[in-house]
């Protein structure tokens, strides 16, 4: 697994050093000076350390962000936060009590000042208390203001995704609420290098984000990142792998099987190309519109329960535009429609311990193939 | 810090007390025996009211009484311990929170109330569910995802139910259940059956705003809904006085009355509990703070010794524990021998080890069951699988 993912690695490293604060309210706001910098192998590092050097970073550089959160100033369920209070001060790194909708709400009004507040829910499945203050409150503050107001520093931060034996409240994957609701963006990194330069671009980004992170990858994902202060750019997605019979769009951790698939694909003869979206709202539908014509063919793949899922918006819209070149009906290798049990685990997460997530997508790439 | 100026708090000896009984029953007492005598005993700690006059710190009790609450209280201490190897053998996965040192909670409030009222609470729930009735085999067959368990294995640790004795079970949002529990309690006011709805929750729920709508609800339909706040001093890592301004939970509901309550003392909490039910039928809601202390950590996966000592751990052990508490009162007041009880530990001992081997053997659940309950049976709603086109199944 762990080579697997190294080499995710392999990326054109897009990054700038950051000088100067980009100001949520200021009118334009877009931050479009990314330029390409040498790329500087750094420390081989996990996930959540990855995670943990942004927010170091984003401290440092910006003397007007905050870091907070349940259990935050003691570094975090998952050790993300480590190392922070102390560094910067439990003025600017501190824990809240356990209220989601306030943490949230609080964090929105935070930001309208102008300043930059990085939220932590601890985990995906409990976002829900906040739903309202994200859907209705962070996301409409400019558009309903005229443009007088915004939380644009806002960045909400939340482990998703199945752990094996996570169970019904720590393993949901809910990224396709956030994604039907216009203004704010919804990010999905895959690795510990993408990890650092998303989140870092996220909480610099003048609009409200909502930044997911593989739990399952914390510490399983091991990549050399570099030290320095880069970011990705947001609605820009990566092909990891080029190919030419079928394009494969994913995110997040599902990243690692559909990888995995690729390779299984290739001693098939089968040439896979392989797409990370990265940003799911708002997505970048050209990359995946050009990739979808070169080969003819489309398979999504996500964690989440496949009715509703974001997979059906990808599907809508390629097939809008690539009807005529498709050869084949766009498939979805998704979750099931069911909640979460542990006591399913092998049955929901096969994918985690065996190589079954792989052969499903697989079996659907020669299914797809025969047509 | 003020982590130790708790910690004296938290101390607070109850030994002195347990002594100052009365009136003792010098007289040698076999279990089997006359268990009808009423005992007196004067809680070690007074409650402290809010909006209200707390209840009389004598408590009447049986000796029957008492060798129950030792006995359920043994059996709830030898389920978590073994849960806690059962855990760490791997054979319980996910998410697993212990209830070891709260038992007390469990025990006196059942004691004060009928399975006709309700009790809902939050993850924290086997010992809550074995005072309800349920039974130790299915227990560790939920613990381990059994078809045999109270959930049929699809709840787990965090979601145990038992309909027939009104208990609304185990919810792993924090806070979410209170409301329910209001929502309970109307249905009972309507029917008018004279019963009452306990939510259980932490001291690190009792920020949740949900609490708070809960609480006007309640008050202003004057619903039977009895709040109780479980104030173990710590949400997960966080100590009480981290996260609450006042952390005199009994006083936050500001227009409902609440009481303080020695939790670590079954006794207390049964005269609170019955006095909360007459109060509640009578006026509507009240608040009872519980103040109780988990000894293991938050969940398996916390060592529980990060943000509190050892030595406040041990200190309450030693000084507070709520089986060795009732152990004293039966002693001092000869109701059974030590060996009488140690025999009563031993018995509990093996019934635990009954319930695990058996336990072992309840199957798992048939993976059909994997898309039962998601609806109503029969109403022909489709659910999908990982690949939409080629598996779907009509909901069973
Ligand atoms: C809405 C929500 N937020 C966070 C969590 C994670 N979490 C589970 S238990 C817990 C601490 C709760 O503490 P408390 O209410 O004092 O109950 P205790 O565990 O002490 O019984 C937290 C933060 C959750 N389950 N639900
Ligand atoms: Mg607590």
């Amino acid at each position: 697994m762990a080579t697997s993912l190294r080499r995710f690695g392999r990326l054109a490293l897009i990054s700038r050093n950051w000088s100067g604060r980009g100001f949520s309210t200021s009118p334009s706001g877009e931050i479009n000076s990314y330029s390409n910098i040498q790329q500087s192998e750094g420390k081989s590092i996990n996930l959540f350390s990855a995670i943990n050097q942004a927010l170091h970073i984003a401290l440092e550089t910006d003397p007007r962000s905050y870091v907070f959160g349940e259990d935050v100033g003691f570094g975090g369920v998952f050790r993300c936060t480590t190392g922070l209070a102390d560094r910067f001060g439990k003025h600017r790194v501190f824990n809240t009590p356990l209220c989601e909708q306030g943490i949230v709400g609080f964090a929105v009004g935070l930001a309208a000042m102008g300043n930059r507040a990085i939220a932590e829910i601890q985990f995906a499945d409990y976002i829900y208390p906040a739903f309202d203050q994200i859907v209705n409150e962070a996301a409409k503050f400019r558009y309903r203001s005229g443009n007088q107001f915004n939380c644009g520093g806002l960045t909400i931060r939340a482990p998703y995704g199945a752990v094996g034996h996570g169970g019904h409240y720590h393993s949901q994957s809910p990224e396709a609420f956030f994604c039907h609701v216009p203004g704010i963006k919804v990010v999905i990194p895959r690795s510990p290098r993408q990890a650092k330069g998303l989140l870092l671009s996220c909480i610099r980004d003048p609009n409200p984000v909502v930044f997911f992170e593989p739990k399952w990858l914390y510490r399983l994902a091991v990549e050399e990142v570099p030290e320095d202060d880069y970011m990705l750019p947001l609605s820009e997605s990566e092909i990891i792998q080029e190919g030419s019979d079928i394009t494969l769009v994913g995110w997040g951790a599902q990243l690692s099987i559909m990888e995995q698939a690729c390779i299984e694909a290739e001693k098939d003869g089968i040439s896979c190309e392989l797409i990370d979206l990265k940003t799911l709202i708002p997505w970048d539908k050209e990359t995946v519109e050009t990739s979808v014509r070169k080969t003819g063919r489309l398979l999504i793949s996500h964690e989440a329960p496949v009715t509703g899922g974001f997979g059906a918006e990808i599907s809508a819209s390629i097939v809008e535009r690539c009807f005529l070149r498709l050869e084949a009906p766009v498939a979805r290798i998704c979750g099931l429609d069911t909640p979460l049990s542990t006591c399913f685990r092998t049955l929901l997460y096969a994918h985690q311990e065996q190589d079954i997530g792989c052969n499903q997508v697989n079996n659907k790439l020669l299914a797809i193939l025969l047509l | 810090m003020a982590l130790t100026h708790r910690s004296s708090n938290l101390l607070r000896p109850f030994t002195t007390a347990v002594f100052s009984s009365t009136p003792s029953l010098r007289r040698p007492f076999s279990s089997s025996a006359d268990d009808t005598t009423t005992i007196t005993i004067e809680t070690s700690v007074p409650f402290t009211g809010h909006k209200c006059d707390p209840p009389s710190r004598s408590v009447e009790t049986s000796p029957k009484e008492l060798m129950t609450f030792f006995r359920d209280m043994a059996k709830m201490r030898r389920m978590e311990i073994a849960a806690d190897s059962l855990y760490k053998a791997k054979l319980i996965r996910g998410f697993c929170h212990l209830y070891d040192g709260q038992e007390a909670v469990a025990v006196g409030m059942e004691a004060a109330i009928t399975k006709k009222d309700c009790i809902i609470t939050a993850y924290r729930d086997h010992c809550i569910y074995l005072g309800r009735g349920g039974t130790l085999l299915e227990c560790f067959s939920e613990l381990m995802g059994r078809q045999g368990g109270c959930s049929k294995g699809k709840g787990g640790s965090m979601h145990f139910y038992k309909k027939d004795s009104g208990f609304y079970g185990g919810h792993g949002i924090v806070g979410a259940q209170v409301p329910l529990g209001c929502g309970l309690a109307f249905a009972q006011k309507y029917s008018k059956d004279e019963t009452v709805s306990f939510a259980l929750y932490g001291d690190g729920a009792a920020n949740q705003g949900q609490l708070f709508e809960a609480l006007n609800m309640a008050a202003l339909w004057d619903l039977p809904a009895i709040l109780v706040c479980e104030n173990n001093h710590y949400g997960m890592g966080t100590a009480e006085w981290r996260a609450a301004k006042s952390p005199a939970y009994y006083k936050r509901g500001d227009y409902v009355p609440g009481l303080k309550v020695d939790g670590m003392d079954a006794l207390a909490v049964k005269q609170a509990c019955k006095f909360a039910k007459e109060h509640a039928l009578k006026n509507g809601p009240i608040i009872l703070e519980m103040d109780t202390y988990r000894y293991h950590g938050h969940s398996m996966s916390d060592p529980g010794s990060t943000y509190r000592t050892r030595d406040e751990i041990s200190g309450v052990r030693q000084e507070r524990d709520p089986v060795e508490r009732i152990r004293k009162l039966i002693l001092s007041h000869e109701l059974a021998t030590e060996k009488e009880l140690k025999d009563i530990e031993k018995e509990v001992r093996k019934e635990v080890d009954e319930a695990i081997a058996q336990a072992k053997e309840s199957p798992m659940p048939d993976p059909s069951e994997l898309f039962t309950n998601v609806y109503v049976k029969g109403y022909g709603v489709e659910a999908f699988g990982a690949d939409r086109k080629e598996v779907r199944a009509v909901l069973p």
